[in-house]
């Protein structure tokens, strides 16, 4: 697999509270290329149907479904009673039986009860059953701090699903990148969890053409290049590294290659990383998860294992602590900042 | 406030019967398929298919030809029950002890001994027969039912799902979710409680306070009925009525069939009884057992001859050894590859497990 050299013309910055800039039609946020690419999916297949606690009449508390219970109606787009674990056991079940569920999670931290329906069959039906039965659902979460939300509306646990054979994680970081990869994971035939970097919903926009072209899973998307390091990172934490590769390029004249991992798990594209660090034989990996177990460890092992002759520095980590994510008034402590990863590029280069 | 508003609220739910524990008719009319011998004996043989196979495996585990292995011994009325009812594409989601009704859904018994044996290929031509595969954690599968059902409504199909629990299932979350899922969205699923009393060491009176099982459906505001599941004539006729209701859009029913559970849990529980149930209990329950009370009820009929039923039982003895030795053959002369363990994990093999499949073979090679 080939990263996808891309460059990302971010048209506009929306400040917090702000909704409707002065925008052409096709300028996008990443919540508003969700519903777009969810309003496509559901046009075009008759079995996709999208279901969860609020996502109907009221739009969802984010109001990503905004209007797509009035356009498509309550058969395809539904509320559904509130239970985590039955969301997504109905989902097995319906997927199994040919459906193309797309449910809704309220918010990652209420995942949980899911978990077993996510580890003991959804990931497994296929396997087990030898490809007779099939599991093709896809479960959205908003996941992630920085919205100053209350306990448990706040978490980052991607790697309890990266760590699962039978699934794939995908994490988008660009409204282009929700609307492309979205669409791949409703057409893929196995089960994606998909999570939406909830501080990013309506933080920035650019031009996200409905074009029903999707963009490949098992993929990392190379955003910027450079020859100094590898900054490696997913989903809302594009924001702090890129900030930290501009700062690091415009301030300190060294160039970085930064990478979006994008899907994580078993199938994720380490070949990207690999060809990037054996160029620049440094790496920063950033995550908003804590520290242990989380998916940067991966990385770094595949890196040790696989790329060590080309690394000058040891593999840096700049993770969310070892700690619960704290209430709103210090959850600011225990994400990761641009200032973060800027400290670690500026160690890795030292060597 | 008095005292007095807050008490137990009751339900009266009759155990719904037409044989007694001797097979003597202690309801009338009997429903029409019973009194037609060819389908009691086709029931009869079904039972007593399931009851050898049981039988076969349990002593194939013994002697370390198959892996762990629950028994059904005592609960053939409401598994072949279930598959008198069930049209072919209808769905069946089953816990363990469902035997008899996969066998008259067509799935061969050499694949229930191979999946017992350890091997998915087992597992895949199970689910190749409308069913899904054999589900081991605790009624997660009455989640899936519920939503297999949804799927079928939301098409238009006429076809029902056909969900087999266990009374401990019924302590389980996913249990209560299903139920009220299958509520709401009037789904077209009936839940079947297989009432053995046992979970593995925990009395049925341990799983809840409630009088019964069935009656967790009322506050779902969903039909429920009890039946004796040793009446074989009962338990079609209650499992018929619930799966018409389900078939004509009524939504939802949930059974729930009184049996009793007369062996070990698995073989991994050798010698329960005498550890946490008495063996005056189980000797007792062996008294009630379905397979003898339909035989009396034949008997006394005229519809079975000893001399018949000596035929009959050799023939199907002759059948499973057959199937018995089939397996053992697979085993033995075709067991599956051993990379294919890399195969079914997503549709197409991705590169990074494609990787460890290429470095699999070269350990261990592909031979079996």
């Amino acid at each position: 697999m080939t990263g996808v050299p891309e460059t990302d013309t971010v048209v506009g910055v929306l400040k917090q509270g702000e909704r409707t800039k002065q925008r052409v039609p096709n300028e996008r946020t990443i919540l508003e290329a969700v519903r777009l690419a969810l309003a496509r999916v559901l046009e075009e297949d008759e079995n996709v149907l999208l279901f969860g606690e609020d996502v109907g009449v009221n739009g969802g508390v984010f109001r990503v479904t905004e209007g797509l219970q009035k356009r498509f109606g309550e058969r395809r787009v539904f509320d559904t009673p509130l239970a985590e674990s039955m969301l997504i056991g109905t989902a097995v079940g319906m997927a199994a039986m040919g459906l193309r569920p797309v449910v809704e999670i309220q918010f990652m931290g209420f995942c949980p009860p899911a978990l077993d329906q996510v580890l003991c069959h959804a990931a497994r039906l296929r396997n087990r059953t030898e490809g007779v039965l099939s599991c093709p659902l896809v479960i959205r979460m908003p996941y992630g701090g920085g919205i100053h939300a209350p306990e448990h509306h706040s978490e980052s646990t991607e790697a309890l699903f990266a760590h699962l054979p039978g699934i794939r994680v995908v994490v988008p970081s660009s409204p282009k990148r929700a609307y492309g990869l979205l669409l791949a994971a409703v057409r893929d035939p196995d089960p994606v969890v998909f999570l939406e970097p909830k501080r990013e919903y309506r933080s920035f926009f650019e031009t996200v053409e409905d074009d029903g072209i999707a963009l490949p899973l098992d993929t990392s998307f190379v955003l910027r290049e450079g020859d100094a390091l590898t900054l490696v990172s997913w989903g809302a934490m594009m924001r702090e590294t890129l900030e930290a590769a501009r700062v690091l390029e415009t301030s300190e004249g060294r160039s970085a290659d930064v990478v979006d991992v994008a899907t994580l798990g078993p199938t994720f594209d380490f070949g990207t990383i690999l060809r990037s660090v054996e160029k620049t034989g440094r790496c920063v990996i950033v995550h908003e998860a804590t520290l242990t177990g989380g998916f940067g460890a991966e990385i770094a092992a595949r890196l040790a294992d696989e790329g060590l002759t080309s690394l000058q520095a040891p593999v840096k980590r700049v993770t969310a602590y070892d700690t619960v994510m704290p209430l709103p008034r210090m959850e600011h402590l225990q994400m990761p900042t641009a200032e973060r990863v800027l400290n670690a590029a500026r160690h890795v280069l030292s060597f | 406030m008095s005292g007095t508003r807050i008490g137990k609220v009751t339900f009266d739910l009759h155990l719904h019967r037409f044989l007694d524990e001797r097979g003597a008719v202690v309801k009338k009319p009997l429903p029409p398929f019973a009194e037609d011998p060819s389908e009691l004996l086709s029931m009869y043989r079904w039972m007593v298919l399931a009851r050898v196979f049981d039988a076969k495996a349990v002593n194939l585990q013994k002697t370390g030809q198959l892996g762990t292995y629950p028994s059904v011994l005592g609960q053939e009325a409401v598994s072949v029950a279930i598959g008198s009812v069930m049209r072919s594409d209808d769905v069946f989601l089953l816990q363990y002890r469902e035997g008899g009704a996969l066998f008259m859904r067509g799935v061969p018994l050499q694949a229930l001994f191979l999946f017992w044996g350890g091997d998915e290929r087992g597992s895949a031509e199970i689910a190749r027969h409308g069913n899904f595969p054999v589900c081991i954690p605790i009624a997660t599968h009455a989640l899936h039912a519920a939503g297999a059902a949804f799927a079928f409504k939301y098409r238009g199909e006429s076809r029902i799902a056909v969900c087999a629990l266990g009374d401990g299932a019924t302590s389980e979350g996913d249990f209560y979710e299903a139920l009220n899922w299958a509520s709401v969205f009037l789904a077209p699923v009936v839940f079947v409680i297989s009432n053995n009393q046992w979970a593995i060491s925990v009395p049925r009176q341990k799983q809840t306070a409630a009088p019964t099982l069935a009656q967790k459906a009322v506050a779902f505001g969903m039909p429920c009925v009890r039946v004796d599941g040793n009446d074989i004539i009962a338990v079609r006729h209650i499992l018929g009525e619930a799966c018409a209701a389900a078939r004509a859009g009524k939504g939802p029913v949930l059974v729930e069939a009184e049996t009793y559970r007369l062996g070990d849990h698995t073989t991994a529980d050798a010698g329960s009884a005498g550890r946490y149930r008495s063996v005056e209990e189980v000797s007792a329950a062996t008294e009630r057992e379905p397979i003898a009370r339909l035989r009396a009820f034949l008997t006394s009929r005229g519809m079975l001859r000893g001399e018949d039923d000596a035929e009959i039982c050799a023939s199907i003895e002759a059948g499973v050894e057959a199937e018995k030795d089939a397996y053992l053959r697979i085993v033995k002369d075709a067991p599956r590859q051993c990379a294919a363990m890399f195969d079914h994990l997503y549709a197409s093999l991705p590169p990074s497990v494609a990787r460890q499949k290429a470095e699999f073979i070269r350990e261990k090679g592909d031979a079996p």
